[in-house]
This record gives C-alpha cells, sequence and structure tokens, in this order.
C-alpha cells in the first residue's frame, strides 16, 4: 500500500492509500478507487485511427495545430499544472484559443469574482471554525463524498469538536441524498435563488419583506435562517452548480457575496465554489498567472483576450469559429450540445488523455497519456486553492500530459522560427 | 565575458562614487581585470554612462495566490499590452502584471533582484510555481508567521528552542527566505471578526501579546543568525495615530544588536505613519518616526511610496481590507487559510485631489527624505502603494526639491496642512538613491553578492544614460526621471537582457531559500508538528515544496 493524492475530484483527498497491485485502497470513496483502479487504455498513439509512435503522433498534432488559422485547446481540468502551462504557452504560440472545463461549469463564479471578489477561506478555516455550514445547490454526498467527513460537517477541528458543535443546512430544489445529514433541509423551487438570497439580505439588515414566501419558501423559514446565520460564529455556504447553471448563474453568486459581505459585519462567513474536477482550479490559476484571465482567452492578435461566451468553446463551435482543436483531458463530445459537436467532426480534433471516450471516436490524432497521480506526478489545485502535488506510484510506457505538451511546444516553436 | 568600458561607477557598499572604470566579467561574476582575456571579451561602451550594480526589490507581492487571485478579480487591469507574443512571452497588465510581464518589467528599470513579501505557508507550492514563471530576476519569498498557531503555542509557552526550530522546518518546507510577520494576533482576532489594537492586546484562546510575539520571533530569527532580520508588517495599518504604534514596535528591539544588518526591518512604514485620531484630522507622523529610526542602529525601513493612479491593495492583513472594503466599497476577496493566518484583496485608486491620498503620497517622501540613506529602502510595496513601475518617478523626486514644488501644485492642499514635505529642503543625492534601491536593501536581505559591483558581486548591472559630472538632478529631474526608465543595457548574470530599454533576451534567475536545519534540533518539535497537523486539512507528509519541483533553487545554508 502506497500513500496516495486522489486525482479524481475538487476534494483531492491527501491521505488515502492505493496498491497498484493488488488494485486495493485505502480510505478512498468509491468515486476516487473507480479512478484509480485499471480500466481500458487508448493503446498507442493513433493518426487517423492508425497506430503509430509518440513522435508521429506529435509531429502530425503540430502540423495541425500550426497550420490551423484559429485552433481551439480545450480541457485541462483534469491534468497538472505543469501540463496546463505548457499548454497556454503552446495556445500563445499558435495564436489560439484556451479554455477549459469551468466555461460550462462554474464559470459563472469567476463572473462574480470580478464583480464582487470573494470573501472565502480554506477547507481548513472550515474544519477548524465553522459552527455552521450551508451546501447551496451542491451535494457533498454525491459530488465530493468525503468533503462532509474531511472538512465541513463531521470534521473536527481547532474550535469545532464535535457534530454537535456545528449546524448544517441544505438548500435545494430537490431533496438530495445530502438533505439527510443536514440539520435543516430547506426546498425552493428552481430558478429562485436570486430572490432567496435577495430575501435573506433584507432580512439579515433587519428590513421587513412585503411577500409571504420567496421562492417556495415561507418568510418566517426565511427570517429564521437569517437569524440564525446572523449568530452563527464563523459559518460557510458551499455553493454548486445548482447556482450556476440555473437562472441568474453569475448574479446568483454575485448576490450570495453581498450576503457574504453583510453578514461578516456582524460576525464571520465566508463563500466557495465546490469545485468538480480535481484540477479545474489550476486549469484558472495558471493562465491567470502566464497570461491574467482563468478561461475564455483568445491569442489571435498576438496577446491574450478575455471574452466569456466569445472564446469559451462551446460558443465557439456553434459559431464555427475554430478550425482544429486539441483536448486535453476532457470529454467534450460527451458533454457539449450536438450543435457543438457536430462542428468537432467537420475539423481536425487531437485527443491527449488516458482514457478513451467519445472524443476519441472523433479524433484525428489520438496521443495516450499517463494517469495524473498513479503514473505522473505535479501539483494540482485543490477546491480552495491549496496546492497538492499528485504523486507517482508505478512507472508507465505512457508519455505524461506534460512530456507530451512539452514535446508539441518545442517543436512548435523550431517550426515557427524555422 | 564582459568588459564594461570606461563607465561612471556609483557603488555604495564599496565605497565608489562616480569613478570612471572599467568592469570585468566572467561566469555570471564581477571579476578582476586578469580574469579576463580583453580579445574574447563583448566590450559594452559606458562612456559617459552610469553604471550601476542591478537594483533590488526587497518588498513586492509578485507571486502567490493574493496576486493571482488579484489578476482574477480585476480583469480590466490586464487590458495593458506591454508587448505581444513573438520570440518573447506576451506581456500584459496595467498594474498587476502577468508573470512573464514582472520579470520583464523590472527588468526594463534596471532591477535584477525581487522578493515576494508574504507567501501564506501553506500556498508557498503556488508560490513557487508563480515565481518559477517570472523571467530573468532572481527571487525568493518570505512565509507569513505571525499568526501561525505554532508561534502562538511556543511564545505563550516562552519555548525559544522549540520556536528557532519551528522556524528552521517551516523555512526549509516553503522553502522560504525568511521571517515575515503580519499584523501579528490582529489576523487571529479576524477570525472572530476582530482584530488587535495595541501591542498589549490579547490574541484570543492564546493568551499572548503583539509584544510577546514580535520580540520572540526577532529574538529566535537573531538566534538562529538567519540572512535576513524579522520583517514586519506593523499592527494598526492604515489606522490614524497609528505611528505610535508603530515607534513602540521599533523600541521593542531597543539594545539589540547583530554587526552585519539590522535586527528589524519594519516594512511599508507609510501606510503605519499616520498621525490624528480620525480620517478628519489625520496627519504625518513621518517626522517622529525617521527620529526613531534615524537614532536606532538596529532598524531599517521601507517607504510603501503610494503612486497616484491604479493600485491594489493585498495584505496578509485580512482585518485591514476588510475596512477597506467598508470604507470604499469597493470588492473585495478574503483568505481565511488553515491555522497559519489570513489575507485580502481590495483594488483601490490613488488621486491626487483626494485629501487622504495625496497625504499618503506625501507621507511615503517624508519619510525616502527624512531617513537616512543607509536606512530607508525605496519601495511602493507593489501593488498595494501602486507599480514598481514608477521606481524612477520616486528617485526623481527624492533628488529633486524643484520637482516636488511642481507636484505638490496639483495634489490636495490638505497637504499642505497635514504634512511638512512642502518644508523639507533635502535633496539625496544620485548615491544615496542607488544606496536606497542597491547597496542597502541587500544588505537589509544579507545578500552578500547583489547590489554592489564589487569583486566576486553577481554580474547583475544596469547602465543609463546619466553623466553624473553633466546631469544636475535637482534641475534635470526630468532626465533622471525619464533615463532610470531606459536603461542602455541590464546585464543579469553576466547577459545582456535590455538594451536601449527594451528586452532583448529571456533569461531566468534563480530562488534563494534558507536552511537553518543545522542550528536546531529538528526532533524537538516533532510531535508538536503532528498535533498541529491535527488542525490541518492536509496530511504533514504532502505540505510543503521539494527543491526539485522549482526551477532554479539556491539553498543558502546558516551555520
Amino acid at each position: 500500500m502506497a500513500y496516495a493524492i486522489c486525482t479524481f475530484c475538487g476534494n483531492v483527498c491527501d491521505d488515502v492509500e492505493f496498491d497498484v497491485n493488488t488494485q486495493k485502497g485505502k480510505k478512498l470513496c468509491a468515486l476516487g478507487l473507480a479512478k484509480f483502479r485499471e480500466k481500458e487504455r487508448i493503446k498507442s498513439p493513433m493518426v487517423d485511427g492508425k497506430e503509430v509512435s509518440y513522435e508521429e503522433a506529435i509531429e502530425k498534432a503540430v502540423e495541425i495545430l500550426v497550420s490551423a488559422k484559429k485552433p481551439l485547446l480545450y480541457g485541462w481540468a483534469s491534468t497538472v499544472n505543469e501540463a496546463i502551462r505548457y499548454g497556454v504557452l503552446l495556445t500563445e504560440k499558435v495564436r489560439g484559443v484556451y479554455d477549459q472545463c469551468a466555461s460550462v461549469c462554474h464559470a459563472p463564479g469567476t463572473l462574480a469574482v470580478i464583480e464582487e471578489g470573494i470573501p472565502g477561506g480554506s477547507l481548513g478555516a472550515v474544519k477548524n471554525r465553522a459552527d455552521m455550514v450551508i451546501f447551496w445547490g451542491s451535494n457533498p454526498l454525491e459530488a465530493h463524498p468525503r468533503h462532509p467527513t474531511r472538512y465541513s460537517v463531521m470534521a473536527k477541528g481547532f474550535l469545532i469538536k464535535n457534530r454537535k458543535d456545528r449546524k448544517v443546512v441544505v438548500v435545494d430544489v430537490r431533496k438530495t441524498k445530502s438533505a439527510s445529514m443536514a440539520d435543516k433541509f430547506i426546498q425552493i423551487r428552481p430558478g429562485y435563488d436570486y430572490a432567496i438570497i435577495s430575501a435573506l439580505r433584507a432580512l439579515a439588515k433587519g428590513e421587513d419583506i412585503e411577500a409571504d414566501e420567496v421562492g417556495g419558501v415561507p418568510k418566517e423559514e426565511l427570517a429564521e435562517l437569517a437569524e440564525e446565520m446572523k449568530s452563527a460564529k464563523y459559518g460557510v455556504i458551499f455553493y454548486g452548480l445548482g447556482v450556476t447553471q440555473s437562472r441568474g448563474r453569475d448574479r446568483n453568486v454575485e448576490n450570495a457575496v453581498k450576503l457574504i459581505q453583510l453578514l461578516n459585519r456582524y460576525t464571520r462567513w465566508i463563500i466557495w465554489p465546490m469545485r468538480g474536477h480535481y484540477n479545474v482550479v489550476g486549469a484558472g490559476e495558471v493562465p491567470a498567472w502566464e497570461v491574467g484571465y482563468q478561461y475564455g482567452i483568445d491569442f489571435s492578435r498576438g496577446y491574450p483576450r478575455f471574452s466569456p461566451a466569445e472564446f469559451s468553446a462551446v460558443e465557439m463551435l456553434l459559431r464555427r469559429d475554430c478550425d482544429a482543436m486539441l483536448v486535453v483531458s476532457s470529454d467534450p463530445a460527451a458533454h457539449f450540445p450536438r450543435k457543438a459537436v457536430e462542428h468537432m467532426k467537420k475539423i481536425p480534433v487531437i485527443q491527449i488523455d488516458p482514457f478513451p471516450n467519445m472524443t476519441t471516436l472523433l479524433s484525428n490524432v489520438v496521443i495516450p497519456s499517463a494517469v495524473a497521480g498513479i503514473e505522473a506526478e505535479g501539483n494540482v489545485y485543490r477546491m480552495d486553492g491549496i496546492v497538492l502535488r499528485v504523486k507517482k506510484l508505478v512507472d508507465s510506457q505512457y508519455w505524461s500530459d506534460e512530456k507530451i505538451l512539452h514535446e508539441m511546444l518545442k517543436i512548435v516553436e523550431e517550426k515557427l522560427e524555422g | 565575458m564582459l568588459w564594461i568600458k570606461n563607465g561612471i561607477v556609483i557603488d555604495p557598499k564599496n565605497g565608489i562614487d562616480g569613478e570612471k572604470m572599467d568592469i570585468f566579467v566572467k561566469d555570471g561574476k564581477i571579476v578582476e581585470e586578469s580574469e579576463v582575456n580583453k580579445n574574447e571579451c563583448q566590450v559594452i561602451d559606458a562612456n559617459n554612462k552610469l553604471v550601476l550594480a542591478g537594483g533590488v526589490d526587497m518588498h513586492a507581492h509578485i507571486a502567490g495566490s493574493k496576486i493571482n487571485t488579484g489578476r482574477t478579480m480585476r480583469p480590466e487591469e490586464m487590458r495593458i499590452v506591454r508587448q505581444t507574443a513573438g520570440k518573447l512571452r506576451a506581456s500584459m497588465g496595467r498594474v498587476l502584471l502577468t508573470s512573464p510581464a514582472i520579470g520583464y518589467e523590472y527588468a526594463k528599470i534596471g532591477y535584477t533582484t525581487a522578493v515576494e513579501a508574504a507567501s501564506p505557508p501553506i500556498g508557498s507550492p503556488h508560490t513557487h510555481e508563480e515565481l518559477d514563471a517570472i523571467p530573468v530576476v532572481d527571487k525568493a519569498a518570505l512565509p507569513v508567521f505571525g499568526n501561525w498557531h505554532p508561534v502562538f503555542k511556543f511564545t505563550a509557552e516562552k519555548d525559544r528552542e522549540k520556536l528557532k526550530a519551528f522556524i528552521a522546518w517551516a523555512l526549509e518546507r516553503t522553502k522560504g527566505f525568511g521571517v515575515k510577520v503580519v499584523n501579528p494576533g490582529g489576523v487571529e482576532a479576524w477570525m472572530y471578526g476582530g482584530n488587535v489594537r495595541s501591542l498589549d492586546d490579547e490574541v484570543p484562546n492564546f493568551g499572548v501579546t503583539p509584544r510577546e510575539i514580535i520580540t520572540e520571533l526577532v529574538k529566535a530569527n537573531e538566534e538562529l543568525n538567519l540572512p535576513h532580520s524579522v520583517h514586519l508588517h506593523c499592527n494598526n495599518l492604515g489606522v490614524p495615530g497609528n505611528y505610535q504604534t508603530t515607534i513602540e514596535t521599533m523600541k521593542l528591539v531597543s539594545g539589540m544588536k547583530n554587526d552585519d544588518r539590522q535586527v528589524l526591518h519594519v516594512t511599508h512604514v507609510q501606510f503605519n505613519a499616520y498621525a490624528g485620531s480620525s480620517w478628519r484630522d489625520v496627519a504625518s507622523g513621518a517626522e517622529e518616526i525617521a527620529k526613531v529610526v534615524n537614532s536606532m542602529d538596529n532598524v531599517t525601513i521601507d517607504m510603501g511610496q503610494p503612486i497616484f493612479g491604479h493600485a491594489t491593495a493585498m495584505t496578509g492583513d485580512a482585518p485591514f481590507q476588510f475596512t477597506l472594503h467598508k470604507l470604499t466599497g469597493a470588492r473585495w476577496s478574503n483568505k481565511d487559510s488553515e491555522i497559519e493566518g489570513g489575507a485580502g484583496i481590495v483594488p483601490i485608486v490613488y488621486l491626487p485631489k483626494n485629501p487622504v491620498h495625496a497625504l499618503q503620497w506625501a507621507i511615503g517622501l517624508e519619510l525616502g527624505l527624512l531617513v537616512d540613506s543607509d536606512k530607508v529602502v525605496l519601495s511602493t510595496d507593489y501593488p498595494n502603494g501602486g507599480p514598481y513601475t514608477e521606481y524612477p518617478y520616486i528617485m526623481a523626486m527624492l533628488m529633486s526639491k524643484r520637482m516636488r514644488e511642481k507636484e505638490l501644485e496639483r495634489v490636495s492642499p490638505y497637504v499642505q496642512k497635514a504634512t511638512s514635505l512642502a518644508a523639507i529642503d533635502v535633496e539625496k543625492t544620485l548615491y544615496e538613491v542607488v544606496q536606497m534601491t542597491r547597496s542597502l536593501p541587500a544588505r537589509v536581505l544579507g545578500l552578500e553578492n547583489k547590489g554592489h559591483l564589487g569583486v566576486g558581486a553577481d554580474a547583475d548591472i544596469a547602465i543609463y544614460n546619466i553623466n553624473p559630472a553633466e546631469v544636475d538632478p535637482s534641475a534635470q529631474y526630468d532626465v533622471i526621471n525619464a533615463e532610470f526608465r531606459r536603461p542602455v543595457y541590464t546585464i543579469k548574470g553576466g547577459e545582456v537582457v535590455v538594451r536601449d530599454g527594451a528586452i532583448v533576451a529571456e533569461t531566468w534567475g534563480r530562488t534563494y531559500w534558507v536552511d537553518a536545519r543545522k542550528k536546531v534540533d529538528m526532533q524537538a518539535i516533532d510531535e508538536d508538528l503532528n498535533s498541529f497537523f491535527e488542525y490541518y486539512s492536509v496530511e504533514r507528509r504532502n505540505y510543503g515544496v521539494d527543491d526539485y519541483w522549482m526551477r532554479s533553487p539556491e539553498r543558502l545554508e546558516v551555520n
């Protein structure tokens, strides 16, 4: 059994163990164990379905990227920072567009950061101090199974000695599995997050609201919640896609941040998104320091421009605005709208991924890679931005994403300068 | 090999003030003439030009989660295109810069070393990833200690040996350079919505005071004999009347001595130099502070000079950042960090006509003028006071009363009432400004091969089109202000990186870190560390940075 760091979800649990020989794990949740266990792999690099060497596949991939007018380089949430960095540099060199998975999930939260900032804290701050935890439109038991035990519900810390020291509230449109662990479940009508948050802001300020109920929640219940929030010593809202992908999107988050700003005038509160993939945070942080923005970045003018919904992947594909695509550690063919995937079928697509998926089927160049956290190491950012270096447990015949992208970058530089 | 010919050298560490001389470079170092074969040298004609050591920025926020959250929060900062991508990287940013831009812009003003002044310890791998992405300059990072629970505990127990071992452990794990302290005790109080207001306020749950935390950390730092002293951001930052806390804090080290350097560096003092009792009667406390610093031989400061225009406040002083957010209504990011402290980020713009901003601007200059030039380092606390790219403006202002008079005409008249700037006749000499930007910051940091041009120094050299024999900085302040922005050459580690103000090559510097483990018994804190990690959300074995992850680490061992 070797110490490992899990590379499945944004929890990035670093207390787990795994034995590659017996395929057994310790402390891994079902999702993490499934990620770590052997499964079907892409066997070899391929060009147009024909098995080739890494060098040949990379050569072909570079040819596609260099000859494209506007290539889209997408994915990045399930690889390490070192690979992402080469990806950003590569995009800058070929004057393409960099976008990452957040543009179809938590990017509205980034827009809210631009509007209001993000009053947050690390998961350790929650574990040590939070006596009130609200999961809003997020379902940790199913999406981040060990979040409650490690960080937020059962976790014991500096001021929180046991579960009784903590009040847990789940706000959602349906009674999720996570609702069962809460002290209080508040079921809201879909699309009413914004209105409910506004009501809570008014009530917390001591103002009255004219309606008897908001979004299906009686005023009395909202008033009680507002009061509980004000009297908590240290509270946290963990929001999920229920907030970012429903009516209001970034405005919902922005409103929630304003509620947190207000609550900090009475006591301490923080808010944080429940980020999904294990390094989707890194897929935004790395381009932020290299080129200034987190996603939706176009380099066609030789410098980065940020315009969400213009340079985000789905919109690029729907407008047929890219003439080649590189997909790294992601499966847009399975998750993007049908019309977007139709354009993918018409342009050359390069895939870098350890595992075959729907995108493999329409890719012209397929480059298999080592699994980060099992076969390759590198830095990743947990959902709260805390950095962990995932481990290499076993040698592999596969090249790491980092090595593949570094080679691609070197050859692109040679071609462009030559 | 380089032969820099006929330059006019100012090198305060070696007592050289405007001598015409040649400088020879081999393998990235400055060497004796006899060491090089002149036929093989690239000759650089520095005739009638000013030759200086590369500048050293000892306090700037250039890497890690704070500046990166700042970039994310402020895409409007990224719309300034400094350079499009080509052979070199695209370079972006107004005041907040991308990592490539940070390195390029330092080189473009002749600076070759920069220190990240506040790294959250658990975030150190992120800090080093960003430092590794900054080209050209040599770098280091200061992890933040002043609100870390183990520091409270060992201070409360008065167990200096354990505190020293903890510092050595932390510097190794974070690949840190020295002991940074930010609002000691105040950030822990912020976890309960509070702050500390005096050196004797107790930190909730720990029964220690800022006075004890600072004193114990300074003593531990001195017993470890680290290259750099404790680097302190005082309590009560940004509060009218705070100059008294600052003076009281400086006096904590009275009687302590170190032959090589100060025992306490108090940073961005402008933000801690306010007299008065509220924002209505706020005034300058700079004169009082200058008197104290000048009378002590073991305290240094840096200015924290505000530059009119955009800036972004980002500090480990989380409660102050919340206060600023309430004051201005601007966006606010906050990050409470495990058991280590916190941080906050708030955009700000300094307006010349705003009485408070003008006052801050004047106080920074007063400090730079009134404090002896071997005790005050030039800084803007980038990006808190503004961009370091404006250092040439500050240099010119310090050297010219005429320039100050002209600038005073455009700022709020409140400055006339609340400061003595207009009455200050001091005009720093070129030699003194070189001290404040080169030799002094290198000495403050304890970097022996930086900030001077003696044999053995790193070949970090800046050559400017200024002839000290002909230019009168007092009258020709516009020449000073312009020429320090476009070095004829910047040479980093013996390689020419800037020519006539433009980047011509991308090189990669080193990252210094300090290893003091030999000086302590690391076993003594092993059990304590295990119990601290009960309160972390990561395992002890996964905490920190290994040097093989870094691009070019350089370990400085303390013996």
